[in-house]
């Protein structure tokens, strides 16, 4: 019976979910994504494979000496930049994706632990998280990297373990409020395990907090997986990532062989852009009181 | 308030023993740490010597207590390509990180304070809308790309500035605004919302009842208590931007700890790196704890709640 009911407010707030939309930070997001995705049908060569035929450091199609077959013109190997951009965008994706869920699962696991179950639990994952924040991300994570050794899954993994503190902290916060309300309260009278305490009714009311979090951590991840690639300490050549183009620009950048430089950071600054500005509006969707800050 | 500084003595002491643990347990758990140690292509005797010198060849804890000692007596180990101890290369290259952050520090000061200011004071302008994208790129735009993007500019195709190196202010421009970038986009978003708070309060009210002028109530009452959480953000980032600038120095070639700290991850000089992530946790966590203990002595409250 409350299915009836409750269609025409379904229908209203479906309304004005697509009218509240953020057009920009989507519009990037979107095809970013679908290239991501289609990269392999997309790219016009293969990213890794110099092209036939064609010259080394070619500018983009417009410059004199550029051509039309290697729009955005060729890098140190002859290979297409359009094409390493293109499978750079998968990389960011990934990375930037599954980095996030890896420190948001770490973090939101921790920080629900800490909050409810207290006492020495608390205290110990706190000082982890304290010793954990004194060093910087980037250092930490070249640290890590350093150690483990370079690879695209690897970057995920030690992105996952340097990013998850915040998570922890804020969650943690949650929790010690969620933990005193009546809810919870009569589910531990009525005999539910911790387990199912946390699962069933903790974690549901803690994952908005992990969604904004998690909205505003890929920026950050797709930042950081760059720098590990400019430094060459992230993903391995010959894969494209944004951060190793940069990197193999950077030595043509005092002849003025400016596309290798641009095009990626460009790519960066756009995704990241986007990413923070859905954060922004995710934030403010989900907790109406962040709506005046 | 010696009861607030000893139990802030010890978090910061149980920190510094999860970060030494963390990091003792990474290099022994991605393989054999003598190869990691020990110079590529070393000898077995050598290896032994590796071996004795962090006591490899013996039980975890007696090789935790030895890595412990070596961070206490202050050698952080021997980097085998300078053949130095890893303490005194750190202290070496302080001063020119010291000098890349101040500089860093004081742009984004200009940048940040000043815009953070009009943003709280004019909210929903077109100057807070101003201020707000400037917070927003400041997160976007990677500061190594901007690093690049200004040697293209400014030294290649302008001939301003030179790309790297130290030297007078000029080479100091680039790198500083690039390293100080992110910073500013912080501190513009803290003096935002701490000038916000501070405009809401009973004693501005009182300020501009009496009839003070505008200008008086910001600069003189608002600005002056919203600059304490602003300037404890500055100390602390100025304390990040000596560490954590790798970046920056390796594109503008300064030779700071960032550089020293990437010159060992390339030199597979694994107790540099490692001596040099552990030196600037230990930095980074005694100012946290000075920072503690500061803001309790200024503000009782939190002596008292926390």
């Amino acid at each position: 019976m409350s299915v009836t009911t409750l269609q025409p407010i379904r229908a209203f707030n479906r309304r004005r979910i697509v009218r509240d939309l953020p057009f920009l930070p989507l519009a990037i997001l979107v095809p970013f994504v679908l290239i991501a995705v289609f990269a392999n049908v997309i790219a016009p060569y293969d990213p890794t494979e110099p092209i036939p035929g064609a010259k080394i450091f070619e500018p983009p199609f417009w410059s004199s000496g550029g051509s039309v077959h290697t729009l955005l013109g060729t890098d140190f190997q002859s290979r297409d930049v359009l094409s390493r951009l293109i499978f750079g965008a998968r990389v960011s994706l990934i990375v930037g994706v599954m980095g996030t869920i890896v420190a948001g699962s770490i973090g939101t696991t921790l920080g629900m632990l800490a909050g409810y179950i207290g006492g020495w639990v608390d205290q110990l994952i706190m000082r982890v998280t304290d010793a954990w924040l004194a060093l910087p991300a980037i250092v930490f994570a070249i640290f890590l990297a350093t150690m483990v050794g370079p690879s695209m899954w690897n970057i995920v993994i030690i992105l996952g373990c340097v990013y998850w503190t915040r998570y922890a902290r804020v969650i943690r916060g949650e929790v010690l409020s969620l933990r005193e309300r009546e809810f919870v309260k009569l589910a531990e009278i009525a005999g539910a395990s911790r387990t199912r305490i946390i699962m069933r009714h903790i974690l549901p009311n803690v994952m908005n907090s992990t969604m904004v979090l998690a909205s505003l951590t890929i920026g950050v991840v797709i930042i950081a997986e760059a720098s590990l690639s400019f430094l060459g300490v992230g993903v391995p050549p010959p894969e494209p990532a944004w951060g190793s183009m940069l990197a193999d620009g950077r030595s043509m950048l005092m002849v003025g062989d400016w596309w290798l430089t641009i095009f990626p950071g460009l790519g960066i600054l756009l995704v990241v852009l986007a990413t923070q500005l859905f954060g922004d509006w995710l934030r403010i969707r989900l907790d109406p009181q962040q709506r005046n800050l | 308030m010696g009861q607030f500084i000893f139990r802030r003595t010890l978090y910061a002491i149980a920190t510094l023993f999860i970060l030494s643990l963390t990091i003792f347990t990474v290099v022994r758990l991605t393989g054999d740490p003598v190869t990691l140690m020990a110079e590529p292509g070393a000898q077995e005797a050598d290896l032994e010597l590796v071996r004795a010198e962090w006591g490899l060849n013996q039980p975890l804890p007696v090789q935790y207590a030895a890595f412990v000692k070596n961070i206490i007596t202050g050698k952080l180990g021997q980097s085998f390509n300078y053949e130095m101890p890893v303490s005194t290369l750190y202290f070496q290259r302080l001063p020119n990180s010291l000098e890349l952050a101040l500089a860093a520090t004081l742009i984004s000061f200009v940048i940040g304070i000043p815009a953070g200011i009009i943003s709280a004071v004019r909210v929903n302008s077109a100057w807070d809308h101003v201020g707000k994208t400037i917070a927003l790129l400041g997160l976007s735009v990677p500061g190594f790309w901007l690093g690049l993007v200004m040697i293209l500019v400014f030294s290649v195709w302008l001939e301003w500035l030179p790309t790297s190196g130290q030297g007078g202010w000029r080479n100091l421009v680039m790198p500083a605004v690039a390293l100080g970038w992110y910073f500013a986009a912080s501190l513009l978003r803290l003096t935002r919302s701490s000038m916000l708070e501070v405009l809401r309060s009973e004693y501005i009210k009182l300020a501009r009842l009496k009839g003070l002028p505008a200008f008086a109530v910001i600069a003189l009452h608002a600005f002056k208590n919203a600059l304490i959480p602003v300037l404890t953000l500055a100390g602390i980032n100025l304390v990040v931007m000596l560490n954590a600038a790798v970046i920056i120095e390796v594109i503008f070639a300064w030779p700071g700890i960032g550089r020293l700290l990437y010159e060992g991850i390339f030199q597979r000089d694994f107790p540099l790196v490692q001596g040099v992530v552990m030196e600037a946790g230990i930095m980074i966590v005694l100012i946290n704890l000075l920072v503690d203990v500061l803001y309790a002595y200024i503000d009782p409250r939190i002596r008292l709640t926390r």
